[in-house]
């Protein structure tokens, strides 16, 4: 033990809140928790290393031929549409694994704790930008080595990998809310692909939505999926920011402004 | 047993550093928590005791802010957990059945984390894990994952956790549950350490001998009640300081030998008719000559004699009149519940 006695209860000064700079505090302190978990488990980033790369391989190969005539051509289509799904697609895992880290005893001690009750939620989701950074700059990689070059320069590649990022790291707490309220982890999975599967297809991502049957073209043109591609490659390919780009920034934090405070009172009401 | 239920009014203020009031937690139909009483003098060991199932983990869980009372209410040198939670945060430290420390990071790593979220700075926490580790003798595994600590080595990384911001009320559930008896020392020795720095540890236990060996008062917890509380030595008198036991070679004789056993030794017992058994708490060995004396003159024959320490058994039977009820099925469900 210390030999340093304990303070008593009447001497120390004591708050019912935490401030704003210690919830932040909390939360970065959460998400270097998330990075170094990453770091003692890379197989964590397994699925975030080969989906870029197989996906881009398969859908560029299958498609290219029969959307735009030949590979080459249907790269700058293509693109857009793999890294948005596969990025997207990732924030899954943040539901599952916030799931999996609740069931787990250490969550008990950070709800004893006097820490801010968003830090263990902000500080995972937050970790977990840097596997969308990781499929993120995997996917653009993958496309140069095929022949991809994109019009809008460097600049606005980075721009739109951000965009991206930003984006996924919205969506990521709808499937925390899922995380947090749903039994096991596994039902987290089941929920999210039966919600991103039809999300991510039924969208411009892998064909032109003229092809399409009338009412499941007014499903795509509609879909918020659509309208972060198409900001994408409004970026990528002309290096232009268009309507698409705000329509997908506040798509963003519409789904943040309705899901952080969801998943916070849902988590609250846990403990 | 009401003369065990010597109970000090409640004084308001800082003396008290838990002070609960028929706490309440229900899970489906089970009613975990039924009403729990519990008066903890701030600087003392205070133990609940009770067997599996019967509410010890949810009543500490209720008191450290993890799971929120369905009624009564709980104040921790004063403050309410349900509407002052953030401050009895600052007040407590627990340790969990369960070891509630990160599984896939290093015990350095741990300490180093929940430092940061107390408020320590970075040199602050490094000194102070390190300072931990050292203490708990954990230093030498401290880079190693968790993975392969033993579980005395996770259950010391847990309650050092527990003392980074030296909270003035330490929880212990089940401290000991599943160590070896070294291990069970030396956690023994840590907990009496942590009471002379002027902390206040509730703990619950199992064990009756762990309770004599720590506790300065005991509640005794079965089916979400407080039945008996009181001081070691009071609840002991109240059980006998020992139990006899007699096994009869013939089941007919029985029901004479119990009626012996109890005006001899001028007790209630107990008899398991099956097992040809009696059990009758022995305050005064004295007259246990007599009894044997008795029987040998009625002409009844024993298998077997034996004279046992009380154990958490006969404490149920003598208090309430029914054995410890090892209903797994129940607590399986509480936590799935939680």
């Amino acid at each position: 033990m210390s030999s340093l006695p304990i303070t008593p209860v009447s001497e120390l000064q004591l708050k019912n809140h935490a401030s704003l700079r210690q919830s932040v505090r909390n939360s970065f302190t959460m998400a270097y928790r998330g990075l170094l978990k990453i770091r003692r488990t890379p197989e964590q980033l397994f699925d975030v290393t080969f989906q870029p790369i197989i996906f881009t391989l398969m859908f560029t190969y299958i498609f290219g031929g029969a959307i735009s005539g030949n590979v080459h051509s249907y790269l700058p289509l293509i693109i857009p549409g793999i890294l948005v799904q596969t990025v997207i697609t990732t924030s899954i895992v943040t539901g599952v694994q916030l799931r999996e880290d609740m069931d787990k005893g250490v969550f008990d001690r950070f709800k004893s704790l006097p820490i801010a009750r968003i830090a263990p939620l902000a500080g995972a989701l937050l970790a977990d930008t840097v596997r969308y950074t990781v499929a993120t700059v995997l996917t653009f990689v993958m496309g140069y080595i095929m022949g991809y070059r994109p019009h809008g320069g460097f600049g606005d590649v980075v721009i739109a990998g951000v965009l991206v990022i930003a984006c996924s790291w919205a969506v990521s707490w709808i499937f925390a809310f899922f995380g947090v309220i749903a039994r096991t982890a596994s039902s987290v999975q089941g929920i999210a692909m039966l919600i991103l599967f039809p999300l991510t297809f039924v969208s411009n991502a892998y064909v032109p939505v003229k092809t399409m049957p009338d009412w499941l073209q007014w499903v795509a043109k509609f879909n918020p999926i659509s309208h972060l591609i198409s900001a994408v490659r409004d970026l990528t390919n002309a290096g232009t920011i268009g309507g698409d780009f705000g329509i997908s920034l506040i798509g963003a934090a519409i789904i943040v402004a309705i899901f952080a405070p969801l998943t916070v009172r849902a988590y609250m009401r846990r403990t | 047993m009401n003369s065990v239920h010597t109970r000090e009014p409640a004084a308001g203020g800082r003396d008290w550093a838990v002070e609960a009031r028929g706490l309440v937690k229900t899970f489906g139909d089970n009613r975990a928590v039924d009403g729990v009483d519990l008066n903890v003098r701030a600087g003392t060991i205070y133990g609940v005791l009770g067997p599996n199932g019967a509410g010890k983990t949810t009543t500490i869980r209720m008191l450290a802010t993890l799971l929120r009372p369905d009624a009564g209410s709980a104040r921790i040198f004063g403050h309410d957990v349900v509407k002052e939670s953030h401050i009895v945060r600052q007040l407590i430290g627990v340790t969990g059945q369960y070891a509630s420390v990160d599984e896939t990071l290093s015990a350095w790593e741990n300490l180093i984390i929940f430092s940061r979220l107390l408020g320590l700075g970075r040199q602050e926490a490094r000194r102070k894990a390190s300072e931990l580790l050292e203490e708990f003798g954990l230093a030498e595994a401290a880079k190693r994952p968790l993975k392969n600590f033993s579980g005395g080595m996770r259950r010391r990384l847990d309650l050092a956790a527990s003392l980074i911001a030296q909270p003035p009320l330490i929880f212990l559930d089940e401290p000991t549950t599943g160590l070896d008896p070294r291990t069970r020392a030396q956690m023994w020795d840590t907990i009496r350490r942590l009471v002379q720095t002027g902390s206040t540890v509730l703990l619950t236990t199992q064990y009756l001998d762990e309770a004599d060996q720590l506790a300065d008062r005991i509640a005794v917890i079965d089916h979400g009640r407080v039945i008996a509380e009181g001081t070691v030595d009071e609840l002991k008198a109240s059980v006998g300081s020992s139990s006899l036991q007699l096994r009869i070679q013939n089941p007919g004789d029985i029901e004479v030998a119990r009626q012996a056993v109890e005006r001899v030794l001028k007790v209630q017992s107990i008899v398991s008719p099956e097992a040809g058994k009696i059990t009758a708490p022995m305050a005064n060995a004295d007259l246990v000559a007599d009894l044997l004396i008795t029987l040998r003159e009625a002409g009844i024959r024993l298998t077997e004699m034996s004279v046992q320490k009380p154990t958490l058994d006969e404490v149920f039977l003598t208090i309430t009149g029914h054995g410890v009820e090892e209903d797994a099925s129940d607590e399986a469900k509480q936590e799935e519940a939680m």
